[in-house]
């Protein structure tokens, strides 16, 4: 081998740099790339929306908090995990979520399919003092979020800008933001039936227990509760013609 | 000073002030205009920084500076950058610490929304990796392409510029994940204003790097700077298309990825996996290249392993991503890949090691000698455990029972603090008294505790780790006679106590270690008298303070 061949890229420093970046951007290009258009990436399922926007101020505050540095909600095809958490998550489950929170750690449990499985009760208790509830949990304690107002005043524009990179928000869904967002507290309300047109398997009603303000209690619950919920595995069926 | 060399300055002063104004404008607007708190608070930072520096600046202008010496090594930003990194160093590991008592005594918490485990994780990593780790890179890289170009630092201002910057992103960044703003892409949670901002200094930072080799006069590119330089564009490149996002309101704090679930998880962990493959390898590669035969005084082992190893390295790291991702969501064709290039990654990871390793050759004497050439070669050893460590938890059969355990965390803290702290720290002795004119070190014998403390907390860490790791992974996954699931998830929990308190202990040994080298730098700083001079080689001490090299061993007979 003609070593003397390499002296381009040690005394010429483009060279060099152009050599770099070609070598670098094949592995992305050729594992990246191709998930933006190979159909087979995301499951055809039934079911998914986009989040209300309650849930989405939950689950802006779940981000805010960090919880996805414990808690995935990506449950692998393994037979532990699917007995203990759920069916396996389904690329679909999360084609709404920007950005991803599949985790990296466990240091809690996985919660992508924690909707339903305990009361609005226990999770406000647990979020305001895990140790009420889970004696042995490290999780810490989150009781400031019952005292927070949400704030709903920009959340159109929240949704304005998810529509605008693609998510299928309608105009409607925009210009009702805010109204939805308030109305998914208050089942009596006119609004939660449209809500519920919007959002269908939206979770109507007082999550946190106090009526007096819509808390990010609230909202974090509201997007607790519905995880995993959304997709009908009574008819989905991995073996066709979704299998990848 | 020639009229082109005067004109030349007065132009780049006047670009910088104006530059400054132009960063005063811009924090007022987010100070005023700004949507939430956060985005207003970080305005005023900005505008405070900026104005600063235009005040700075123009007191500058007006004074004038004489006749400046522009014609040896351009070394003050490396020396401020230098004592950036053993500042943010030294906060990045106690954070850490106090993260991992947290997980032992969850009352540490306090249950306050600026001091819980989810707020404080992100400063540690960022901390470590960006500040401590990246101020590193930014002193010994421009330290190491001067001399190895033998050219002065390009740039008047821009290198002050690149290194206060840097400073006012570490800043912007982690006040923004105490107050709640963080986009939740590990290594990456630095919202779009920020992101922008890193942008504009890497760009400066590449420009400088270059613009110095450009003056070059060793018709050469040492090989350190094919690694400094591969660690700069890679980094720009996974930074800007990771943090592509839509902000909700360019006045506001809060942004959305373009990306959404698989996809977006595939693309963060392209530059999550590659945050360690450049930023934490190929960079801190290119110091050991520099320090560890410079200390060592003995020339590389082997040019042409050095060219295999870089360009096997660059390549294949950048398509292990998928490894963190086995057995979730994303396509089984892109997990293989993953696999596959993990594996194959090994090779390249230990032909780095056996060069640094075996530069040594014919000089491990030194080993027992000199604790600073100590702590170079324990990195590199380091380096080669979790890079073979590495691939095997890329085997997908082991990754599904180490994933989302302890045994990652392991795994990382081998490789940061025992590859890149130790190689920091070594890179660092070196440096202070060369950059200082000193003599040597303050104590060579503070070295060797720095070196004992700080190893034997890692291996408390790294241990604690596996066991914890392994036994949460088994717990997880074990049956009982019945077919039943053994235990709950909580059981697993109540069982990482013991060596949540063990590795937090080694975490403390290791914050313990570093104050012992902040007090021996600052010492050495301050122009102290050594306590232990003969007992220091001579390349400890400044070029231009340095003896001629003295015959260590007698000339063999013709």
């Amino acid at each position: 081998m003609d070593w003397s061949k390499h002296k381009i890229f040690e005394t010429n420093s483009i060279i060099l740099l152009v050599g770099i970046l070609i070598v670098v951007s094949i592995g992305g290009i050729v594992e990246i790339a191709p998930l933006f258009w190979l159909s087979s990436t995301i499951e055809k399922v039934q079911g998914m929306r986009p989040y209300s926007p309650l849930e989405l101020t939950g689950r802006n505050i779940y981000v805010r908090e960090g919880c996805y540095l414990c808690h995935s909600q990506m449950i692998r095809s393994l037979r532990d995990e699917v007995e203990r958490y759920g069916h396996y998550s389904l690329a679909a489950e999360s084609m709404y979520d920007r950005p991803f929170q599949w985790g990296s750690k466990r240091t809690g449990p996985d919660l992508a399919r924690v909707g339903g499985k305990y009361s609005d009760e226990w999770h406000t208790l647990h979020l305001k003092n895990p140790r009420t509830v889970v004696p042995e949990s490290v999780m810490p304690g989150y009781s400031f979020l019952a005292e927070r107002r949400v704030d709903a005043t920009y959340i159109a524009d929240d949704l304005t800008a998810l529509q605008a990179i693609g998510d299928p928000y309608t105009d409607e869904m925009v210009a009702q933001a805010g109204a939805d967002l308030k109305a998914q507290v208050d089942p009596d309300s006119d609004g939660a039936e449209a809500l519920l047109e919007r959002y269908p398997k939206a979770q109507v009603r007082q999550f946190d227990g106090n009526p007096e303000f819509i808390s990010e209690m609230d909202a974090l619950i509201a997007y607790l509760q519905m995880l995993g919920t959304l997709v009908d595995f009574t008819t989905f069926d991995a073996s066709g013609p979704n299998l990848r | 000073m020639n009229t082109k060399k005067i004109a030349w300055n007065a132009f780049s002063d006047v670009l910088a002030f104006a530059g400054s104004l132009v960063g005063l404008v811009v924090g007022l607007i987010f100070a005023i205009g700004g949507r939430d708190d956060v985005i207003m608070f970080h305005g005023w930072v900005f505008a405070a920084a900026s104005a600063a520096a235009a005040l700075y600046l123009f007191v500058r202008m007006i004074e004038g500076d004489g006749e400046p010496d522009e014609t040896g090594y351009f070394d003050a930003p490396i020396r401020f950058a230098t004592i950036a990194t053993l500042f943010w160093g030294v906060i990045g590991f106690l954070v850490g610490d106090i993260i991992a008592w947290q997980l032992a005594f969850p009352v540490l918490n306090l249950d306050l929304p600026w001091t819980n485990f989810g707020r404080l994780r992100p400063v540690h990593t960022s901390a470590v990796v960006f500040a401590f780790g990246g101020n590193a890179l930014i002193a010994t890289s421009l330290y190491v392409v001067q001399r190895t170009c033998r050219a002065r630092m390009a740039g008047r201002w821009s290198p002050w510029f690149l290194v206060w910057g840097y400073q006012l992103f570490i800043v912007l960044a982690a006040s923004g994940y105490v107050l709640g703003v963080t986009q939740s892409k590990e290594y990456a949670e630095p919202e779009w204003y920020v992101d922008i901002w890193l942008t504009i200094i890497w760009v400066v930072y590449l420009l400088i790097f270059l613009g110095t080799m450009a003056r070059r006069k060793e018709p050469h590119i040492y090989v350190a700077n094919w690694f400094f330089l591969a660690f700069i564009v890679t980094v720009a490149m996974l930074h800007i298309i990771n943090n592509a996002a839509i902000p909700v309101s360019f006045l506001g704090s809060k942004s959305y990825s373009l990306y959404t679930g698989v996809q977006d998880a595939m693309t963060q962990w392209w530059y999550g996996h590659n945050a360690v493959g450049f930023f934490l390898t190929a960079g801190f590669l290119g110091m050991m290249y520099y320090f560890v035969p410079k200390r060592a005084e003995r020339p590389v082992y082997s040019y042409r392993l050095s060219i295999v190893h870089f360009w096997s390295l660059i390549f294949l790291y950048i398509w292990a991503g998928p490894h963190h991702l086995y057995y979730t969501a994303l396509p089984d064709w892109a997990q293989t890949l993953g696999m596959t290039f993990s594996i194959m990654l090994w090779m390249p990871s230990w032909g780095g090691m056996i060069n640094g390793l075996m530069t040594l050759s014919g000089a491990w004497d030194k080993l027992r000698t000199d604790p600073v050439i100590r702590m170079l070669v324990v990195s590199v050893a380091f380096y080669g455990m979790s890079t073979f460590e590495g691939p095997l938890m890329a085997v997908k059969a082991v990754n599904s029972l180490s994933h989302y355990t302890d045994w990652t965390i392991g795994h990382v803290h081998s490789g940061a603090l025992g590859w890149v702290g130790f190689v920091s720290f070594g890179a660092i002795y070196c440096l202070v008294p060369w950059l200082w004119g000193r003599k040597g070190l303050y104590s060579l014998r503070l070295v060797e505790w720095h070196f004992w403390v700080s190893t034997l907390g890692i291996l408390l860490y790294i241990t604690a780790m596996w066991v914890s790791g392994i036994l949460q992974g088994l717990m997880w996954r074990a049956y009982d006679s019945l077919g039943f699931l053994e235990y709950s998830f909580v059981e697993s929990v109540e069982a990482m106590h013991p060596f949540y308190i063990i590795r937090a202990t080694g975490g403390l040994l290791f914050v313990i270690g570093s104050l012992l080298m902040v007090w021996n730098v600052w010492r050495t700083i301050r122009g102290d008298a050594s306590l232990d001079m003969e007992d220091q080689p001579r390349i400890a001490a400044a070029p231009e303070l340095r003896e001629l090299p003295a015959m260590t061993r007698p000339v063999p007979a013709e």
